[in-house]
């Protein structure tokens, strides 16, 4: 027996609700990120991942609230990214009760934050989120990145000219513990995930690698694997009800992947 | 019987809260506390451990852990240690040590170094099978193969040097390692059982469970 792909449900919380639409049979209040949590944790959630898109710093309080409610009632490990910018963010983030932290900005503004973190709680609470987009067809070669995969921040919107597969390197060198690998091209599009990006991180880094962008369809997640993700991470097909985490742990088996049965 | 007590020793590791409440979903009564005298009386004592071995050494050694966990073993008061809290029981770790001179001691409870995982993907991180023995606490009287655990660390303890008569239960990420201990009141899990959903709590019940006995046995029979 070997390690359980792990299947990832991705929440976007928001002032201590969840955005984007969810839309799951049997919730009394769909927007509730620890109800929804635990939904997820009782469907066979391998780990959630909680991404804080709120925009001011007051309403964020609610994040930690929410981090520690839903500590509380889901036995499953808890990633949060979104926001974090220091030492003291990822400090206050594990005391509410998440067991990784999701880091991405800052630390493409100031690698050394990657070290920072690992020296002080190990690397296995540092997840480093990687929003990478292909260089578009045209880009003059002086604007190309070397791998054709480009570092991109808020959101996928900002182009940074940083090589996504050198930085996913270097941070893990740094003590990143685990790369989040999102395909802002792929994301949204539910076209299937980026393997040629998969399979070019995976070579980089000796770190498990999390696939995120672009799921759409249960053959969407096989592939993924086979390209070198440890773990598949998706959010609206889970969201919308269109796929349930059961039913993406099949298809992962039949493909003849090890899932772990809740 | 009422709720067996258990401390969960707080010396300042990460995220501890989660443990707090898995333990108290078991029906545990679980103080989450760094004193001394509470760790010494409670049925049972959890050692969690998050971070680096040398640092889990040095802050278990600041609150007095390594001669609590001393002196409850020597009553044969029960003892769990958790991920790092399980490293730092063996007796050297060679986190962050350049060569083996400077490698970290840990309380030495059981011989044995805590060695970086050679395998392809390190960490270790996610749910994996055990290999456990029949007739464990932790694991239940038959083991079920297909019980995943939740692993999340870089290093290990790759072979078992300590006294035979411990069940030591094993699990393989490209080389076999201990992922779990059980020596008389002395108990440990390289894995979170806090964080391993439905089987995490089966192995707390069973472990709570069995505090019952010891308290039963420690206060003879009726």
């Amino acid at each position: 027996m070997s390690l359980a792909v792990r299947v990832v449900p991705c929440l976007d919380v928001d002032a201590g609700r969840v955005v984007k639409g969810v839309n799951f049979a049997g919730l009394r209040d769909a927007g509730d990120p620890v109800e929804l949590a635990r939904q997820y944790g009782d469907d066979g959630a391998d780990e959630l991942v909680f991404l804080d898109v709120t925009a001011s710093s007051d309403a964020r309080e609610t994040t930690y609230d929410v981090v520690a409610r839903t500590a509380e009632q889901v036995f499953v490990p808890l990633t949060v990214g979104g926001g974090v910018r220091g030492v003291a963010d990822v400090d206050r983030l594990l005391r509410a009760g998440a067991d990784k932290v999701g880091v991405n900005t800052a630390a493409v503004a100031r690698p050394r934050l990657v070290t920072e973190i690992a020296d002080r709680f190990g690397a296995q609470v540092l997840v480093l989120s990687v929003d990478a987009r292909r260089c578009p067809p045209g880009t003059p070669p002086s604007e190309r990145t070397p791998s054709g995969f480009e570092v991109t921040t808020h959101g996928g919107r900002r182009g940074t000219g940083v090589d996504a597969l050198a930085w996913a390197a270097e941070a893990a060198r740094l003590g990143a513990g685990e790369i989040l690998l999102n395909s802002v091209d792929a994301d949204g599009t539910t076209a299937g995930f980026d393997l040629e990006m998969l399979r070019a991180v995976r070579a980089e880094v000796g770190v498990p690698v999390v696939a995120s962008g672009g799921a759409g369809r249960l053959a969407d997640f096989a592939p993924a694997v086979e390209a070198g993700a440890d773990a598949v991470l998706a959010a609206s097909v889970f969201h919308f009800g269109v796929l349930s985490v059961g039913q993406v742990k099949d298809a992962l088996a039949a493909a003849g992947h090890p899932v772990r049965r809740a | 019987m009422a709720s067996p007590r258990v401390v969960v020793l707080d010396h300042g590791s990460g995220n501890v809260r989660s443990a707090v409440r898995a333990l108290e979903a078991t029906g545990a009564h679980v103080t989450l506390t760094g004193d001394r005298g509470a760790a010494l009386a409670a049925d049972g004592l959890v050692v969690p451990g998050v971070g680096a071995f040398a640092a889990v050494a040095r802050d278990l050694r600041a609150v007095g852990g390594h001669e609590v966990v001393a002196e409850r073993l020597a009553a044969g008061r029960p003892v769990l240690g958790v991920c790092v809290g399980l490293q730092v029981l063996f007796g050297r770790g060679l986190e962050h040590a350049a060569d083996e001179a400077s490698a970290a001691a840990g309380l030495g409870l059981w011989p044995g170094d805590v060695a970086r995982l050679p395998s392809g993907v390190v960490p270790h991180m996610g749910w994996n099978t055990v290999e456990a023995p029949a007739g464990s606490t932790l694991f239940g009287a038959e083991p079920d193969p297909d019980e995943r655990y939740y692993f999340v660390h870089s290093f290990a303890v790759q072979r078992w040097t300590g006294p035979a008569s411990a069940r030591v239960t094993w699990a393989e990420h490209g080389v076999r390692f201990v992922a779990a201990v059980e020596d008389g009141p002395l108990s440990a899990t390289q894995f979170h059982p806090e964080k391993s959903g439905d089987a995490g709590q089966r192995l707390l019940r069973r472990w709570v469970a069995s505090l019952d006995d010891a308290v039963g046995t420690a206060r003879g029979p009726a």
